[in-house]
């Protein structure tokens, strides 16, 4: 390996200047010719019947090539398809029709589409489909869904429930009898809307002589689209070619396969014409997926020292009004095994009730489950300090899995695989200044300024997975994944990866990876992704597992590379493979460093393969197929400090500290990003997103003037530091990066804000904190007086002062 | 997000915009910096059959000062207002609402005759307009016409222009008599930036310290810009020391037809318009005394 190690150096991404100078290839820059364009009639009811549909008047307009409704799909078009079915739940997967054809379940829900020859047509013809509706009892709620007598909206999901899963380890009710501590708390954990900057959209070509499509898709999983839309357009899937080049973000919207693709495709075929979809902004909040919307019953037990002893999670998810792609996955697996997170706790329940509502169908959110998981624990290992008048600090520390326990098999049943928490939390708190910010905390109150602190120590799993794990689940996959390396003539390489990044920078990270593995320049690794008809299958991007599972095969590939090119290089040298030394690009014969031929040689020797070894292939290419033995785990300690004006309860973040352990770091320029935009998610979960419904089932939060994206000015600095644990089991040491900081933030928001004000009494506020939400907490503590302070003065919320 | 068809027009004069209003009737829709009506053309909310742009309309731009008062054309930018050395010395209440409007992009192509007649509940600019005073010009088919701020801002989207009058110009009065301040604080919808309560206060200090004179300018909270009037008359005569301003807000909110939404209550509402107001006059105290 080399010496300058382009492993672990900071190297700015090849992929910005591209996009930063409006270069990039999203799915919306390919026009083909005689492309039409399609728009979508959507349901501006929540639940309603249709009960007259009439497409005649949009079919006259000039420049309209087809109008398509739900009836013309029957038979044509099959459901959208459930990829997660998770077992011993009494899973229902209703229908998900592409178009609906005679009930509409959410607001969005596709009725009728127009394709036409400019978009502006296809708006305009929109406008023109007759369409009554019968509007039917409405439900948003998770738990008003499951009530007896509530609006059914599946005949085959009866009560609305979607799935029931379970899952005990230990005692967790033998921990509750004569615990001495028990602590109980409900959380809500309100619904997001992912919001990437590219929406979502397609272009389909379908060739009718050769019956062959090809589908440029935004999507962070191409061969995942090219079997979801085999199954749904009944087309063979080695007819299918699915294209994404540049992905303008995903966080999770961009796994699933939807109603839009499966249209798009359909309106191909029927026109015989390109046909394009792009859904504008209004769109992208309606019916793409959203995420979140959880709450959650939780019951710690404890002794008085502070051991946690047991935990039981009664959960409640709201599916929306289908089954998205990976969405019963979500709230079951992917939260419920990580829950107990860095602590020792033995005994652990956990209950889940998926509910049908007339909602946008959720799905994967940046993290998926596991912010959820991280949040409750967190904000339980912060309640359970309170009862028992512990700092915070010493609660964890009490309970932390010690770093000589590893691998550790937790209560949720999870072998994580190495950590050192305490190490990440010391850490947190030396850079945070915690003990000096606890003794400035109480001067400051004096001076009528309100300053807390919030703690957040995590661990999160991801890096996704062994595929006998992913089929144990019911997850209708693998997550393997392939890597090919291929040295061509001129001694330049290519890189092919089954994962499709689309903002994490893998294009830079895996030719940092091969660039220094076999001694060339990273310039001189061309990383491709994003299309079906060049690489030969792959898993997709999400999960953290791009670098953690896909790097590997690469790195294996590599490996393999070297070592046929050490034949090569060999046999050119008149030496024995076993004498070669392979260095810095260079290959020698071991004492005699004059003989050698640099990688590049031997790769145009291989590729004209004038004078190769004896039962040596031609070329210089490599592949390997790797399936991961675990998960990966990375962990962490956030802590955020606070100040709350307590006159208009609005919050602002003094300082937001990042004490991260990823495994091993190829780019550190790169992690620290991934930690920024996830934090940055996490501070907005905390305190500005919310997809709020109205009792009709609209999204009354359906644009950007209402629903708060947190921009550069909501955003402090971010201090990001780092210790580095390898993870155990892979090839790279690498962990992954690309949630945790979404997993570790928003709880270490609300524990900061909670230690605020803490003295009043209070002990919870839901998410998001807005002004309004904390000036209220503020008030009911107040006239309900249980303020546990010291005295008035040095209580927040006195009007005025 | 595509508008619907609609015919385009771009005067030059302001009599060919009066033409051009007539010939389109209730159809017609009048462009200004495009801030607002362009949204709701994308949303399909406005659908008008004729928008008549008035970027073209050289008469309707700059800055001019008249008297005691700042004259600022219908079409003038929020950027040009910002960086006029007239306005930042004589009316500093404009820099200080104005630079919290929007981002840079808005501040760039939003106008102040758009503000004014668009008269959006949340907008900035009607807190200061009220609380200065400001005389809104517009010229229809018989001629100029004044309105008093106090009188034209009436309800959501909804002013005293008449339907064939066009805002031409406003007109603030300076502020830059000794003893005079000025602020305007504003508590910031996280999405979309607009005033969820916007203050705008000018204070008046007296030989002795106390308040001679005070307007405050209230935005965002109900369906149009008002005056905190009773705050204004509890404020004359007293010192500006933070318990006799408190006392002094405390009736701030009243008369405000206080609107709420998933953001923002009613009460909430009215609570910031207290707490603001008490920042707003003590901030504008104490640039006064400056």
């Amino acid at each position: 390996m080399a010496v300058s190690r382009l492993f672990g150096a900071t190297v700015k991404r090849r992929e910005d200047p591209r996009l930063i100078t409006g270069k990039g290839t999203y799915t919306d820059d390919f026009k083909l010719p005689g492309m039409l364009h399609m728009a979508i009639l959507r349901s501006p009811y929540a639940h309603a019947r249709i009960t007259h549909l009439d497409t005649s008047k949009a079919k006259q307009v000039p420049g309209v090539h087809a109008v398509l409704t739900g009836q013309d799909l029957e038979g044509k078009v099959n459901g959208i398809p459930t990829a997660w079915l998770i077992p011993a739940s009494d899973l229902k997967t209703p229908t998900y029709k592409a178009l609906a054809t005679d009930h509409v379940r959410f607001t969005g829900d596709g009725v009728a589409a127009v394709v036409a020859e400019t978009p502006a047509i296809a708006h305009d013809a929109l406008d023109l489909i007759d369409i009554n509706y019968e509007p039917l009892p409405v439900v948003t709620e998770t738990e008003k869904a499951l009530a007896p007598g509530a609006p059914q909206l599946h005949d085959d999901a009866p009560n609305n429930q979607a799935f029931h899963w379970t899952f005990s380890n230990g005692d967790p009710d033998g921990a509750f009898n004569g615990a001495e501590v028990v602590v109980r708390h409900r959380f809500v954990q309100q619904r997001l809307i992912p919001n990437a900057m590219e929406p979502r959209g397609a272009v389909a070509q379908w060739q009718s002589g050769a019956d062959e499509l090809t589908l440029y898709n935004t999507t962070q999983n191409p061969h995942i689209v090219r079997f979801l839309a085999s199954v749904t357009n009944n087309i063979p899937e080695n007819k299918i070619r699915v294209f994404a080049r540049d992905v303008g973000g995903g966080f999770g919207s961009k796994i699933p396969f939807y109603p839009g693709d499966a249209l798009t495709i359909f309106a191909s075929q029927v026109t015989g014409r390109p046909v394009k979809w792009i859904e504008d902004r209004r769109e992208n909040f309606l019916a793409t997926i959203h995420g979140r919307d959880q709450i959650t019953d939780v019951e710690l037990a404890a002794k008085r020292d502070g051991t946690m002893t047991g935990l039981r999670v009664k959960a409640y998810s709201n599916m929306g009004a289908y089954l998205s792609t990976a969405a019963p996955g979500v709230p079951t697996w992917l939260f419920a095994l990580i829950v107990p997170g860095c602590y020792t706790i033995q005994n652990y329940s956990c209950d889940v009730l998926g509910a049908f509502t007339n909602t946008t169908p959720t799905d994967a959110y940046r993290g998926a489950g596991r912010p959820e998981a991280a949040f409750l624990i967190e904000r339980m290992a912060d309640l359970l300090a309170g009862e028992l008048q512990m700092d915070p600090v010493d609660v964890r520390r009490k309970n932390f899995v010690p770093a000589d326990a590893f691998p550790y098999t937790s209560a949720g049943t999870l072998t994580y695989d190495s950590g050192n928490y305490q190490g990440t939390l010391d850490k947190a708190l030396e850079m945070a200044d915690y003990n000096g910010f606890r003794q400035q905390q109480q001067q400051m109150r004096q001076q009528g300024r309100y300053q807390g602190v919030g703690l957040s120590t995590y661990v999160e799993v991801c890096g996704l997975a062994p595929s006998p794990a992913a089929g144990a689940m019911g997850f209708q996959g693998g997550l393997w994944e392939p890597g090919t390396v291929r040295m061509l003539a001129t001694g330049k390489a290519v890189v092919l990866t089954g994962t499709n990044p689309h903002g994490q920078g893998e294009e830079t990270t895996f030719a940092q990876l091969v660039g220094d593995m076999l001694g060339i320049p990273a310039e001189d690794v061309d990383v491709v992704h994003g299309d079906t008809a060049a690489i030969p299958m792959g898993w997709g991007t999400y999960g953290s597992r791009s670098t953690a599972v896909g790097g590997t095969a690469i790195y294996k590939a590599t490996q393999k590379v070297i070592e046929k090119a050490k034949k090569v290089a060999a046999h050119l040298l008149e030496a024995s493979p076993d004498d070669m030394v392979f260095d810095s690009g260079t290959f020698h014969v071991q004492g005699s460093p004059d003989k050698k031929k640099t990688i590049q040689e031997v790769a145009l020797m291989a590729n004209l393969a004038w004078n190769m070894p004896e039962g040596v292939e031609p070329g210089l290419e490599e592949s390997s197929f790797h399936d991961p033995t675990n998960f990966t785990y990375p962990f962490g300690a956030h802590i955020c400090t606070v100040e709350v004006d307590p006159d208009t309860g609005e919050v602002k973040i003094l300082r937001y500290v990042a004490v991260d352990d990823v495994g091993v770091v190829i780019n550190p320029m790169i992690v620290d990003g991934q930690v920024h935009g996830g934090v940055a998610q996490g501070i907005g979960q905390a305190l500005y997103e919310h997809a709020i419904y109205d009792e009709a089932g609209q999204l009354i939060t359906g644009s950007m003037m209402d629903y708060a994206v947190p921009n550069a000015t909501h955003i402090p600095t971010i201090e990001t530091a780092r210790t580095e644990t390898p993870c155990p089991h892979n090839l790279t040491g690498v962990k992954g990066v690309g949630e945790t900081g979404t997993i570790a933030s928003s709880q270490a928001v609300v524990n900061a804000v909670v230690d605020v004000l803490s003295p009043l009494g209070i002990k919870h506020i839901d998410m998001p904190l807005t002004p309004e939400r904390v000036w209220q907490a503020i008030q009911a503590a107040k006239s309900s007086g249980s303020g546990s302070g010291s005295g008035n003065a040095n209580q927040p919320g006195q009007p005025g002062q | 997000m595509y508008p619907s068809n609609f015919a385009y027009a771009a005067p030059t004069s302001l009599a060919d915009v009066l033409a051009q209003m007539q010939a389109a009737g209730d159809d017609g829709k009048l462009l200004a910096g495009g801030q607002s009506l362009i949204p709701m053309l994308k949303l399909r909310l406005a659908e008008p059959k004729t928008v008549i742009d008035l970027g073209k309309v050289q008469s309707l731009r700059g800055i001019r000062v008249d008297g005691n008062s700042i004259v600022i054309g219908a079409m003038t930018p929020y950027v040009d207002v910002l960086d006029s050395a007239d306005v930042q010395r004589r009316c500093p209440l404009l820099v200080q609402t104005i630079s919290q409007v929007g981002d840079p992009q808005v501040r760039s192509r939003g106008t102040v005759g758009g503000s004014i007649a668009h008269a959006d509940p949340a907008g900035d600019l009607p807190a200061a307009a009220v609380a200065l005073g400001a005389v809104v010009t517009a010229t229809g088919p018989s001629g100029n016409h004044t309105y008093d701020a106090a009188n034209f801002f009436q309800d959501v989207l909804t002013t005293a222009l008449e339907p064939n009058e066009v805002v031409t110009s406003v007109s603030f009065s300076a502020t830059d008599a000794p003893g005079t301040g000025t602020a305007y604080l504003k508590h910031r919808h996280p999405a979309s930036g607009y005033a969820v309560v916007g203050i705008a206060a000018i204070v008046m200090v007296g030989a002795d310290g106390n308040c001679q004179a005070a307007r405050i300018g209230i935005t965002g909270a109900g369906s149009h810009a008002t005056r905190a009037t009773s705050t204004e008359q509890a404020l004359a005569g007293k010192p500006l020391d933070a318990q006799s301003v408190a006392a002094a807000c405390a009736n701030a909110a009243d008369g405000v037809d206080l609107m709420g939404d998933s953001y923002a209550s009613s009460d909430y509402r009215a609570h910031l318009i207290r707490v603001l107001s008490q920042r707003a006059v003590l901030q504008a105290a104490q640039n006064a005394r400056r």
